[in-house]
């Protein structure tokens, strides 16, 4: 029996695991699953499966997605989508972008919510409240000028101009909503 | 200053009174926190290791709270110390297996713990006796705040602070209480009590945190959530579950002395005898024993001890500390024997339990229904302890 992995040596380790009701197996040599971690307790099977392409029987759902998405590579620490699916790691900060498509749902599945509500550093709360009062200002400018109040609208105006001269450009994964 | 000369000595440590501390043993709040653009530790070379210690590490030294403090690089660490730190809580088991790049940072008190290049840049931790969650957080966002005007940390506005593990994302904060919980183990209400806290989104764990055993009664609950709620929810539900445990645990107490007085004696009786008179004693039985003795203690069946002495044998008979002690690497066989010394002669001198008064009141014991569930639990236990070797 060849290993599944390198296609090389003799397999030697043979896993065998129930994954949404059937059976997978695979079967490799002793380095290749050193290296796939399979020592390590509680390390699901599809994990190996999705970084070997369609050698398998079938290909699952997973396996799908896996050609369009496993390209995916932080460009900061060169951290891949099948990294981050294998170790549950993120690499970076970047990475959080990169992998922005399978963070939501794997968030969501881990928390109470995917939106941050507690503590943010000082310099954040501050670009923050001053975002949300040059909203607040903007809204009342359009309500001035639908109302035809131009001396209100002008001074409006102008404070809106002042504020955002001292607002720091926000960075721009931080400006979703 | 070496490590040794500058560790505070476990008996003053377990002399420091707190809030509950008869079930509440400490409370602590940890905060991850990386810098932005850069990869982690996980991803990180180890010259880039090395560069994000040289960033970080001088900013960590020179905090108000580090005043006089003790930091040193994993490298120079000694495998014995690594393991006597993680044996204090001090650092965690993984910081302990790192080398290149990883340094840890403690206050004069060792109340505060920062480590560099564990699995996040920076993992800093307050410990505090007894139930002080509110103060351990408080101290920990004190530290925090100081940090980010001084690096730049990573944060986004959506996801929070953001971690090499996702289930850290948000606030990176854990929350936990270390609680002594012999009455719920003997009255076999401990698997309730789990079910119900994990409801809550808490997780409950052993000693040493994630993946270890619950040795010497001792639990640990956790926030599990770090996305979603503000860290003052959180605290505050886990200080409500806390403060309700401690209740069950006070309640299962009462209710063993009085449904079975016997069984609560004869494991207090057992654990003194035996920690008092073995010669060959494994660091679980030990800690397990030593629990018992803590029950006893609270219960006032030993007027006359130093009621810290236990908790101080429950870290000096670790492996770590033991072969600190004794100046040199030992064998788990003679650590056992080592420990067991250790034991006698610390508990050299210690009267007897006095239960007598107590258990003069046996005889007119209700014969209510209960007492058949009761008379179960009083087998097993005995059982349990019997066959602990």
């Amino acid at each position: 029996m060849i290993c599944n992995v390198c296609q090389n040596n003799e397999a030697t380790v043979h896993l065998t695991q129930m994954l949404e009701g059937e059976i997978k197996k695979i079967d490799m040599c002793e380095s290749c699953a050193q290296k796939q971690g399979v020592d390590e307790p509680g390390m699901p099977l599809i994990d190996l499966l999705v970084g070997l392409g369609p050698s398998s029987s079938e290909t699952s759902e997973e396996d799908e997605t896996t050609p369009s998405t496993k390209r995916l590579v932080c460009q900061v620490c060169g951290n891949s989508l099948a990294d981050f699916k294998k170790t549950g790691r993120l690499g970076c900060s970047h990475c959080y972008e990169v992998f922005a498509n399978q963070m939501d749902p794997m968030l969501r599945s881990m928390h109470k919510g995917i939106k941050h509500t507690g503590k943010a550093p000082k310099h954040f709360k501050d670009d923050r409240a001053t975002r949300d009062q040059l909203e607040k200002l903007e809204k009342k400018l359009q309500k001035a000028i639908t109302e035809e109040r131009y001396e209100d609208a002008a001074v409006l105006r102008d404070s809106i101009k002042q504020l955002s001269e001292q607002a720091t450009p926000a960075d721009e994964p931080s400006a979703h909503p | 200053m070496n490590l040794h000369e500058f560790l505070t000595p476990i008996q003053d440590i377990c002399r420091r009174p707190g809030p509950f501390d008869r079930i509440v043993l400490t409370s602590r709040v940890r905060l991850a926190r990386n810098l932005k653009d850069t990869p982690f530790p996980g991803r990180a070379t180890k010259q880039q290791r090395d560069e994000h210690l040289q960033i970080i590490k001088p900013v960590v030294e020179s905090l108000t709270s580090m005043k006089k403090g003790f930091s040193q690089e994993l490298n120079d660490l000694a495998d014995l110390d690594r393991q006597l730190l993680v044996e204090r809580h001090l650092i965690s088991r993984e910081l302990a297996k790192k080398k290149q790049g990883a340094a840890f940072v403690l206050s004069k008190d060792e109340t505060c713990s920062i480590m560099i290049n564990e699995e996040d840049h920076l993992r800093m931790q307050v410990i505090l006796p007894g139930l002080q969650v509110k103060e351990a957080w408080k101290a920990v966002d004190k530290i925090d705040t100081q940090l980010e005007n001084k690096l730049p940390i990573a944060f986004s506005g959506r996801y929070g602070f953001l971690t090499a593990c996702p289930t850290n994302t948000g606030t990176g904060m854990r929350v936990s209480a270390m609680l002594h919980l012999p009455g719920l183990v003997i009255a076999e209400h401990m698997q309730q009590t789990i079910t119900a806290v994990n409801k809550l989104g808490l997780a409950v764990r052993g000693l040493y945190g994630e993946g270890t055993e619950a040795l010497g009664n001792v639990f640990q609950i956790s926030n599990q959530m770090t996305l979603g709620e503000t860290e003052f929810d959180i605290i505050e539900r886990l200080n409500k579950v806390v403060v309700q445990i401690i209740e069950n645990e006070e309640n299962a107490r009462a209710k063993l002395l009085e449904s079975n007085p016997e069984m609560v004696f004869n494991n207090i009786g057992r654990a003194y005898g035996i920690l008092t008179n073995a010669h060959v004693i494994s660091s679980k039985e030990a800690k397990n024993l030593l629990s018992l003795l803590r029950l006893g203690l609270d219960l006032g069946y030993f007027p006359e001890m130093d009621p810290e002495v236990v908790d101080e044998l429950f870290i000096v008979t670790e492996p770590a500390h033991i072969q600190h002690r004794e100046c040199k690497k030992m064998s788990p066989e003679e650590r056992d024997i080592m420990r067991a010394t250790q034991l006698r002669e610390r508990l050299e001198g210690m009267q007897r339990p006095s239960m007598q008064v107590i258990a003069a009141k046996n005889d007119d014991r209700p014969d209510t229904g209960e007492s058949d569930s009761s008379e179960d639990t009083q087998s097993d236990a005995q059982d349990g302890s019997g066959q602990e070797t």
